[in-house]
């Protein structure tokens, strides 16, 4: 792509921007409007007044609870009042942490499974069962086994990343090119040698797509789990909002939760394109 | 006579037929010998086995009946002993020209320093003159230079026996011209035992010492062994000038064209499998008697 389409893109992207903006200015204008007429009996009742700008904030409101909450990010004020830098940091350790061990498990049965045809398919049912569970329902499961809140939100993002990675693993594996291999096999290389200098590095491609999948997926469902499971995370302060009848906070954390998730897949793009060659 | 270097034996490659239809032979009763530093090709047309022969020959694949003895030893699976440049130029693309020659180096000799091996595969880089393009990855090599990379890393593990897929089949014929040459002269200054499998005739007639050709499938056979009586070290300007280079090239092509068809469909008479007929074409003496050591002595004698 050229640096003139670029200028263009950006451009584009920017008046569509705009245009979404001014779309939500007019929008929550006249909701503003009303909320500032007279109170109905119920709202008297309840207590509501005109001051309290509770409902859909308007886009200047939204941006002054951005810089506020982005100029502090880290503060913890108890367990309902902590910065949006520690809920993230909260939601990213379990989504690490459950990636990590679904990976160590995956990675290398996936190995097994895509060098031995037999495997492949004697496996192949329990995987076809097991990947279209949603990870949620596992929930009670594990909540019931493990007796940890915290442990068992691990436990979803483990069970739901390794399926997308087992599976592009033993693909990958098992479609390396038979030239590549016959060249190993006339060389006599040990198995050992074969696994790490010819297979992984072919099929890396394909392992790492499915990592940037299972990332992906963790990263949508880390944030169900904790509206579950509660106490900490990016998934609870949703929820705590919601109870706070914050919507501003809410639309806050739907954004990072956008930014954060953009960023791991750029991350795992960026090893993805480390790990392409081109043939 | 002592043995010689490679003997193949009753080769025969069937596969089984599809619910109770007969069994396919591709191939049978397929016998020939390669003396050390002989260059031989193989011709045929497309379905008559030759990739299978040499997949066998190289130890990737198992000939469902026959046998084959390099060195008196018989060839039961793949083997650094034979170096194996594939159809396709089979290099690893992540890794660069030197490295790809590298791993096969280190799977040779694992207990050399990284110095000798990085001087040991320079060597065979600059043999095929790749010098310079060294560290460039197989996607940033052209054809040509891809299937270099390719012969280097065949000659760097210094087999006794050097397998050819039709190397040059996807190379333009210019490229293909002049690594021809290069093999040429790498061939004659290493003094290499190869077997070749091509389509080119020119190219057979160029490198080879005796060429094997073999009728259609199915129930291939090689149906004779012509001998290359051209002299050696010969070269793609001064080829066709040589007085016998047409009598040779007539007979492949006839052979290809037409023969190759009508042997498979009635086998003449006489013919022995055994020992397929040597055939001189464009040298007046009778084709001489099957041993190829007896011939030679004809042929001197008659320079």
């Amino acid at each position: 792509m050229d640096k003139s389409m670029g200028i263009r893109a950006g451009a584009l992207s920017l008046v569509i921007f705009l245009f979404l903006l001014g779309i939500w200015q007019a929008a929550t204008n006249t909701g503003a409007e009303k909320a500032g007429g007279a109170l109905t009996e119920y709202e008297q009742l309840m207590g509501k007044s005109a001051k309290k700008s509770d409902g859909l904030p308007t886009p200047a409101q939204m941006g002054q609870t951005v810089v506020k909450h982005l100029s502090d990010p880290f503060y913890d004020k108890g367990p309902n009042d902590k910065g949006i830098g520690i809920q993230l940091a909260y939601s990213l350790a379990r989504v690490a942490g459950g990636f990590f061990l679904a990976a160590l498990v995956a990675i290398p049965f996936g190995f097994m499974i895509g060098m031995s045809p037999l495997l492949y398919r004697a496996l192949d049912p329990f995987i076809q069962v097991l990947k279209p569970i949603s990870p949620l329902a596992w929930m009670p499961l594990a909540l019931y086994t493990i007796k940890d809140s915290a442990t068992s939100s691990i436990f979803v993002i483990f069970i739901c990343s390794i399926w997308p990675m087992l599976i592009n693993t033993a693909y990958g594996v098992a479609s390396v090119r038979k030239d590549w291999l016959n060249v190993a096999r006339t060389l006599e290389v040990g198995i050992l040698r074969k696994a790490f200098l010819v297979i992984l590095p072919a099929a890396a491609p394909t392992i790492m797509t499915g990592m940037r999948i299972s990332m992906g997926i963790a990263w949508l469902v880390i944030v169900a789990a904790e509206m579950l499971v509660g106490g900490t995370g990016i998934g609870y302060f949703v929820w705590n909002e919601w109870n706070n009848l914050s919507l501003t906070n809410v639309i806050f954390a739907i954004l990072m939760i956008g930014v954060v998730g953009m960023a791991l897949d750029m991350l795992f793009g960026m090893f993805q394109k480390f790990v392409t060659y081109v043939e | 006579m002592s043995a010689s270097f490679l003997i193949a034996d009753g080769l025969a490659k069937k596969y089984p037929g599809a619910r109770g239809k007969p069994d396919l032979t591709v191939f049978d009763d397929v016998h020939f010998t390669i003396e050390k530093g002989e260059f031989v090709c193989i011709i045929g047309h497309s379905g008559c086995g030759k990739t299978t022969i040499l997949n066998v020959l190289a130890g990737l694949d198992t000939a469902s009946s026959g046998n084959v003895l390099m060195d008196e030893r018989e060839i039961s699976g793949p083997s650094l002993e034979r170096g194996v440049v594939f159809q396709g130029h089979a290099l690893m693309p992540w890794l660069t020209a030197k490295k790809n020659v590298e791993f096969a180096v280190c799977s040779r000799w694992p207990d050399k320093s990284g110095k000798e091996i990085d001087a040991h595969c320079q060597k065979y880089l600059d043999l095929v003159g790749l010098t310079g393009s060294e560290h460039k990855k197989p996607s940033e090599l052209s054809g040509g230079m891809k299937q270099r990379v390719g012969i280097a890393r065949a000659f760097a593990i210094e087999p006794k026996m050097l397998l050819l897929d039709e190397p040059f089949g996807a190379l333009d014929a210019l490229t293909r011209g002049n690594i021809q040459e290069e093999l040429v002269k790498i061939c004659a200054a290493t003094h290499q035992t190869v077997f070749m499998i091509t389509h080119d005739v020119d190219e057979a007639i160029l490198l080879s010492d005796k060429i094997m050709l073999m009728s259609n499938g199915p129930r291939a056979r090689i149906a004779e062994i012509v001998v290359n009586t051209l002299p050696k070290n010969r070269s793609r300007e001064t080829l066709h000038k040589e007085p016998s280079f047409y009598a040779i090239r007539n007979h492949l092509v006839d052979f290809l064209v037409s023969r190759s068809k009508r042997f498979s469909e009635a086998l003449p008479e006489g013919y022995d499998p055994k020992n397929p007929p040597l055939v001189t074409p464009g040298v007046e003496a009778p084709p001489p008697p099957s041993s190829p050591l007896e011939f030679a002595k004809v042929v001197n004698l008659r320079h």
